[in-house]
């Protein structure tokens, strides 16, 4: 086979490789959130408000997480995605 | 009005986290791709420095000994330079890879900003152990900022960088103001909230 079909074939394979890694990073941060609220609840002050404080309502270290994942995946992925199939 | 410390750390968990998942996808796609648009290219140096920027208030309004204000001082210096120099070379201003010795130095200044303010022993309690091992995982760190300056298109190093700030905001999610560590918490620390 022809060197140059070669490299044509695996370009696109390449970047789908690189698609699905680039997808999975904000699913998979958004679920490492999740999995930490299901382990330590406590660490979530919304579920069970007791006279908390500002600060212990607005900064809940699971949300964050889960926060960051979606913020990625839904404002930073599309237009990467895009980026890489006009490559 | 100020929160507790441990609050601020994981804020800063959050800045550190969104940074090293845009150098994960960048270091993925790799660094052509990532700047094809320009929001995006000074997204992570433009964060980076951001974060330098927000140690001040820090530094300001956590001062509880001399130390803590250099240390936080210090942090806050370098890690404006090393976004602003990388903001530098995603603008075409600087041109010389070299110039991304400035994350080196944020690194390393970092690094032993953590591992000097913390006078505490690994053991003490959960805050002391996180700033010795934040320490050292900085300093251990700092090589590859160090690598990106010798092979700017290494896959492998920008890997290494970006999970480098992952690891480092796990461990600032994972810090607490009062809490054991391994099941060791010194009686002098307090006492331990849930």
């Amino acid at each position: 086979m022809n060197a140059e079909l070669v490299t044509e074939l695996e370009a696109p394979a390449q970047r789908t490789v690189s698609a699905r890694l680039v997808s999975a990073l904000g699913p998979t941060t958004a679920l490492a959130g999740i999995v930490w609220a299901l382990v330590q609840p406590y660490r979530v002050t919304l579920l069970h408000p007791r006279g908390e404080t500002f600060w212990w309502l607005f900064v809940q270290p699971p949300l964050l997480v889960i926060a960051v994942g979606l913020f990625f995946h839904f404002v930073v992925v599309p237009g990467l995605l895009e980026d890489l199939e006009e490559r | 009005m100020t929160p507790p410390s441990e609050h601020v750390h994981w804020l800063f968990a959050t800045g550190f986290l969104l940074l090293g998942l845009c150098l994960l996808a960048e270091a993925i796609v790799g660094t052509e791709v990532w700047r094809r648009r320009a929001w995006r290219a000074y997204l992570w140096p433009g964060l980076a420095f951001s974060l330098g920027v927000l140690m001040w208030p820090v530094m300001v309004f956590y001062t509880n000994s001399t130390i803590h204000m250099i240390a936080h001082g210090a942090w806050a210096q370098v890690l404006m330079l090393g976004g602003a120099m990388e903001l530098g070379i995603v603008r075409g201003k600087l041109r010389s890879d070299w110039w991304r010795l400035g994350m080196t130095a944020a690194f390393l200044v970092s690094g032993t900003a953590l591992l000097v303010h913390e006078q505490n022993p690994w053991l003490f309690q959960r805050s002391a152990f996180l700033h010795h091992l934040l320490g050292w995982t900085l300093i251990v760190g700092a090589v590859f900022p160090l690598l990106r300056c010798i092979r700017p298109r290494s896959q492998a190093v920008a890997t290494g960088f970006a999970l480098t700030l992952v690891l480092t905001a796990v461990y600032l999610y994972s810090d607490r103001d009062v809490a054991p560590v391994f099941g060791h918490i010194s009686p002098l620390a307090g006492t331990p909230r849930r």
